[in-house]
């Protein structure tokens, strides 16, 4: 627990960066220092984040990063390899408005959200842990079972073409985890051995995990919660009202 | 020492004869699909082999049959519903699924379950604990022909998972960890009928070890098959009791940091050099043996007060980003956790699931291995599908 207050109160500003960081710890900071001095330029920010070492790297050192923790370091286990898609999906949020605090009239937080994403269209979220911009970024984390701690490694990729050499000469597991996350974002893996479709089925197009990709099943059909709404117990007692009162009008 | 001829004509002969009838009886590739529903799956795994004779040449497990995109639905729900979600990745080891998603989202939040709260979350977790890995005691023995494990293994879990219903109502899918606390307390008297079941459940695992491990066609089905050296399995990420059998003395309860009340506790992280099937599942069984052992341990040191902490209705995580992960029945089970700050559910939830790791070493594992073998080392990797596929 840091300085800041917490819980933190419900009508907090979005912007509040609140990034738990834990004080620098000697061990990982050496690590940090020490691959900074191996890969160069290549190595851009770190933090010591929730215990953990996050380490942002350029994308052409992305594997050998990984190939440096891994024989110099003494980071011997793969946890696993995946994507995020930084794009803020302004639809998504609304829709989501719609559905939770909208049209109830339980207005105790609903307007002040909903306005910021609906008109602005679609931008990437920011203040993220050890830094970076872009749209896409891979990241993988590996773990040293002598050390008892792991690091996490971050690259931002290209948007137009998303492309990093794969880890599967340092981390046999990187094979699965490089699939799925070419399957799901449509990140290239520069020296995969077979990039196949690991759950859809062949002919899948699209890449589901991208925020641009609509979750369908919820664009057709509206979430159910919304039929059988009911009023969040402990909330202000004027929703709740106004509830009974609906069920009142109602039957 | 010298060859005389006759030895000499008599090899080349041999040899001659040999590339005959391996002309003649020159075996065809056989192309073979376990699964995708076969009782050695836990659900619809289908792996491919190759066969050449009775061995193994390539082995290609097909996942997919039963992914539902969790990571794509947690994106759209709240904090509180995704538990619901991640409930049904592992389905035996139901409530351990909630703990790391939980812990990750109170990270981000600032917000630590009062102590009450999180030593019943252990308990509820090794009771996970148990119950999935009863089933794989039992469930070892099916796979190779002793059907009477299973019937033992399926009564004893059936006293596990009745504590779990009598405290959560739910008998697979407790959905009873909440971002703060936990749902509920536990009922009256609950705490004795638990430390009974821990007896029985010491007891089964004594009849296990009478059952299989001593038996000699049990032992010559395990003994030696599917090893894997502990630098394989690191790198191909293998976890849990997989890793632990392997000889990595790592078990994520005792080496990090975590609110859980383990360090509370007086257990031990049993490993075993072999690293075959026989000693995955050994390593199994001690884990369950300690696992009861803190259960016990939790339940006499119980502490009171709260089991909630101040939470509002409408939880507004800050933005931030976080890694939880936790020793699960399976191996490791984590949860990464990207929050934009805003009212709706996490931005990113990227679900690392210990199966997925687990079996994606077994294209390098089957390779050479007899036919029946296979069966007995995909038992031994006990992998659930929900848990690859999500």
């Amino acid at each position: 627990m840091s300085d800041q207050d917490a819980p933190a109160p419900a009508d907090a500003e979005a912007e509040a960066p609140a990034e738990p960081t834990t004080p620098p710890d000697p061990a990982r900071e050496a690590l940090a220092d020490a691959l900074r001095r191996d890969l160069g330029d290549g190595f851009l920010e770190h933090a010591n984040a929730n215990g953990d070492l996050w380490i942002r790297v350029s994308r052409d050192c992305w594997r050998r990063a990984a190939e440096t923790l891994k024989v110099k370091h003494g980071f011997d286990y793969f946890c696993f390899v995946s994507g995020i898609d930084w794009l803020e999906n302004p639809e998504l949020s609304s829709r989501y408005e719609a559905v939770y605090s909208g049209d109830g009239g339980s207005g105790e937080d609903g307007g002040d959200e909903a306005a910021p994403a609906a008109d602005a269209g679609p931008t990437l979220l920011g203040d993220r842990v050890a830094g970076g911009d872009t749209r896409f970024t891979v990241f993988g984390r590996v773990f040293s079972t002598t050390k008892k701690w792991g690091v996490t490694l971050k690259a931002d990729l290209d948007e137009a073409n998303p492309t990093v050499e794969s880890w599967v000469t340092v981390y046999r597991g990187a094979d699965w985890h490089e699939r799925e996350t070419w399957e799901m974002f449509g990140f290239q893996f520069d020296g995969h051995p077979g990039l196949r479709h690991m759950y859809l089925p062949g002919g899948f197009e699209g890449f589901p995990l991208r925020k641009d990709f609509p979750l369908l099943a919820r664009m057709v059909k509206p979430w159910p919660g919304l039929v059988d709404k009911e009023p969040i117990p402990g909330e202000d007692d004027d929703s709740e009202q106004q509830g009974e009162q609906q069920e009142a009008a109602a039957t | 020492m010298t060859i005389t001829e006759a030895q000499q004509l008599a090899y080349i002969s041999g040899q001659a004869a040999e590339a005959r009838v391996r002309f003649e009886l020159e075996t065809e590739g056989m192309t073979l699909n376990i699964g995708p529903q076969h009782p050695a799956t836990h659900g619809t795994l289908r792996i491919v082999v190759r066969l050449d004779g009775e061995q193994v040449v390539w082995a290609d497990p097909v996942c997919g049959y039963m992914h539902r995109g969790y990571e794509k639905l947690a994106e759209t729900r709240k904090y509180q519903q995704v538990t619901t979600l991640v409930n049904r990745i592992d389905w035996l080891g139901h409530f351990a699924n909630e703990v790391p998603f939980i812990l990750a989202v109170e990270q981000l939040y600032e917000v630590e379950a009062p102590p009450r709260a999180q030593w019943l979350r252990t308990i509820f977790f090794e009771l996970a604990r148990i119950a999935n890995i009863t089933l794989f005691l039992g469930e070892m023995g099916v796979q190779l022909g002793a059907f009477t494990p299973v019937f033992y293994a399926f009564r004893d879990r059936e006293h596990v998972l009745n504590l779990m219903e009598s405290v959560t109502g739910g008998r697979f899918h407790p959905n009873f960890d909440r971002v703060g606390g936990l749902k509920d307390d536990i009922p009256k008297g609950w705490v004795e009928e638990t430390k009974a079941v821990m007896n029985k459940v010491r007891d089964f695992c004594d009849e296990m070890e009478d059952l299989l491990v001593g038996n000699e066609i049990y032992e010559q089905r395990t003994r030696g098959i599917g090893v894997i050296p502990a630098r394989v399995g690191l790198e191909y990420g293998l976890s849990g009791a997989n890793i632990r059998a392997s000889g990595i003395d790592w078990d994520i309860r005792r080496d990090s940091p975590s609110p859980l009340a383990w360090k509370e506790c007086d257990w031990k992280v049993w490993t075993h050099t072999d690293g075959d099937v026989w000693a995955r599942y050994w390593v199994r069984l001690q884990e369950t043996r300690e696992a009861a052992k803190i259960v016990d341990q939790l339940c006499d040191g119980l502490p009171s007060g709260p089991i909630m902490a101040k939470m509002p209705a409408r939880l507004r995580v800050p933005k931030g980003e976080a890694w939880i992960s936790t020793e699960n029945p399976l191996g490791e089970m984590g949860y990464y956790v990207v929050s934009d700050g805003g009212p709706s559910g996490p931005f990113r939830c990227k679900i690392r699931t210990p199966s997925f790791n687990n079996i994606s070493i077994v294209p390098w594992l089957l390779r050479g291995v007899y036919v029946p073998d296979v069966i007995s080392i995909l038992a031994s990797l006990y992998f659930i599908l929900g848990d690859i596929d999500r």
